[in-house]
């Protein structure tokens, strides 16, 4: 082997080595010409109404897909109803566990905290008029209508929905979903229905869980602020409180439900190529999901206001 | 055509179009009763398309799909199960449940669409295993902890529970060592020794394609360019078909043979 045959060293300047055996022109000023194909110009950034109008047909897509996947699901649903040993009772034991048990922890001590924190808000208005005593009433019909079913949809939308979310997407990208359909397995049925059953289970109890734990913060916050001892705060509660109250949040909550349900699998459903991807969806389960919990608690505020509920 | 009654799958004039780009235009292919054939073409080309429209993952923009002489286009949702039964799909990364063991992934269509009780079907499932031949240990573990040949040959077992007269294999080899690879090239003429099913092959694997499939469709310009053995197609006028049969790893090797091999240039160098 003849030493010849060791190339020459790279050159050390790195405007040298990195154009060498390029077609670009140096000229003595240091400025340079192109010699070869120019490189494509980028296409024009959208302007404001193009973008507009995008991302408005993109939306409105993604609201009709949404609407096209509830419809499927129900489809399957009602054929499950009709041959309920098609349904996977042990998965939907899991995710009621998974979803519903494990959650009961975090859910107890933040509509706790909640309790809490309307009794206190309540309080110091309260104690200006004398009318102490009405905190039960305030702490009941706050958490019982409005604050349990909703702390409780936007924990679960956190935690179940992104999970939906994330696992189905993981699947979808696995080519798992894929596999599913070619051996005669319907996704929705195996991998939404028992979900979907679950929460409906799940949620509701969680809100009842979540009335008794915030009724008892403002029930701590009672006696401290207020000297209203746990037996007439109870006394009260029993003879005021009516059990619409309880009835119409535990309503909602079967509703948040559906809502949690279906956005997290219909994002998962939506995920495409990569991991990236799964991410993307999962966020946007996540963000749609707790905004659609909040529009419809607004729309029951003004339904059950109509209806005199 | 005679041979066109005993296809297994006849595509009529498909045309495939993603927005403005067009994937399938006019394309026309049947696949005859028991034969390996083999889909390649450049990255591109539509064959994974293809074969997600014989699997009915995707429906053509125009075209007729006769799978098993049935169109599909008339199927209601419970022909299309009935059909699927009817096949099996090996995913060019598995597709495996990875929330279930091996041996449950291998169990899953037969519990899901046979009578058999529990105990019979994980014994058809290990048996099926260890045809593949994975080792015994394997169907306990999750589809996560195999390597990429094993997590082949597991998927190939999966395909096979229900003893499909039809089977989808997408790039069997791709990602393979080359020893892997010559394993899964036997293994698919095992297969097909065993019960003659048809089965149909993406691949770009020259060396898969020449050692396993009876005839060969090439995908191009959105039909099928050529079809047919390899040593035809390596005949092929069309000099695209040509140019991609004449391996030209091969071609550079010899061009190249006289040329100092690597190891000895760098060892000189060292040496220097």
């Amino acid at each position: 082997m003849t030493p010849a045959a060791n190339p020459a060293p790279p050159p050390s300047d790195p405007t040298t080595r990195l154009t060498q055996g390029l077609p670009v022109a140096w000229s003595s000023d240091g400025s340079w010409t192109w010699q070869g194909p120019p490189a494509p110009p980028l296409p024009p950034p959208d302007g404001l109404l193009r973008l507009t109008g995008k991302l408005t047909l993109a939306a409105g897509q993604q609201a009709l897909d949404l609407l096209a996947f509830v419809g499927e699901v129900a489809t399957v649903a009602l054929g499950t109803l009709r041959h309920p040993g098609r349904m996977r009772w042990r998965a939907v034991l899991r995710e009621i566990e998974i979803g519903g048990s494990d959650a009961l922890a975090i859910i107890g001590l933040t509509s706790f905290l909640l309790g809490v924190v309307v009794a206190y808000q309540g309080a110091d208005q309260l104690k200006h008029y004398g009318a102490n005593v009405f905190v039960v009433e305030l702490v009941g019909y706050a958490m019982l209508r409005e604050f349990a079913p909703l702390i409780v949809a936007i924990i679960i939308a956190g935690r179940s929905g992104s999970a939906y979310a994330a696992q189905i997407g993981t699947m979808v990208v696995n080519e798992e979903v894929d596999a599913m359909r070619t051996i005669a397995i319907n996704p929705q049925e195996r991998l939404v229905l028992p979900k979907a059953f679950a929460l409906a289970v799940a949620l509701p109890l969680l809100t009842v869980f979540a009335d008794i734990t915030g009724v008892f913060g403002g029930m701590v916050m009672a006696r401290t602020q207020l000297d209203i001892g746990f037996t007439e705060f109870v006394d009260r509660f029993s003879r005021v409180m009516q059990g619409s109250a309880l009835l119409l949040g535990v309503g909602k909550s079967l509703v948040f439900a559906g809502i949690i349900v279906a956005i997290g699998c219909f994002q998962g459903f939506r995920t495409a190529g990569s991991a990236d991807s799964v991410g993307r969806q999962t966020t946007l389960a996540v963000v749609q999901s707790i905004f659609l919990v909040i529009v419809a608690d607004a729309a029951f505020s003004v339904l059950f206001n109509m209806l005199d509920l | 055509m005679a041979a066109d009654d005993d296809a297994v799958i006849d595509m009529r004039n498909i045309v495939m179009r993603f927005g403005s780009h067009v994937v399938h235009d006019g394309l026309n292919l049947s696949v005859r009763r028991g034969e390996i054939l083999g889909l390649a073409g450049g990255s591109g080309s539509g064959k994974s398309v293809l074969l997600r429209e014989m699997i009915l993952l995707q429906r053509p923009t125009s075209g007729v799909v006769k799978l098993f002489g049935q169109d599909t286009a008339t199927l209601d949702a419970a022909g299309v199960q009935a059909l699927r039964l009817r096949w099996g799909v090996m995913f060019q990364r598995g597709g495996l449940f990875s929330a279930l063991t091996v041996r449950d992934n291998v169990a899953l269509p037969l519990r899901e669409h046979s009578p058999l009780d529990p105990a019979l079907i994980a014994d058809i499932a290990e048996w099926k295993l260890a045809l593949t031949g994975l080792p015994p240990d394997a169907g306990l573990k999750l589809p996560g902890e195999l390597s990429g040949g094993m997590l082949k040959r597991a998927a190939l077992a999966r395909a096979l529970a229900l003893a499909p007269e039809l089977l989808f294999l997408d790039e069997p080899t791709s990602g393979l060592d080359p020893a892997s690879s010559a394993g899964v090239d036997e293994l698919i003429l095992k297969t097909h020794a065993l019960n003659q099913p048809t089965i149909v092959i993406v691949s770009h694997d020259l060396d898969l394609l020449w050692q396993v499939c009876d005839r060969v469709a090439v995908l191009g310009e959105g039909r099928v360019l050529a079809l047919g053995t390899m040593a035809e197609l390596a005949q092929d006028p069309q000099p695209t078909v040509r140019a991609y049969f004449t391996d030209r790893r091969q071609v550079r090797k010899a061009a190249s043979a006289p040329a100092p091999a690597i190891s000895a240039a760098a060892a000189s160098a060292t040496a220097n």
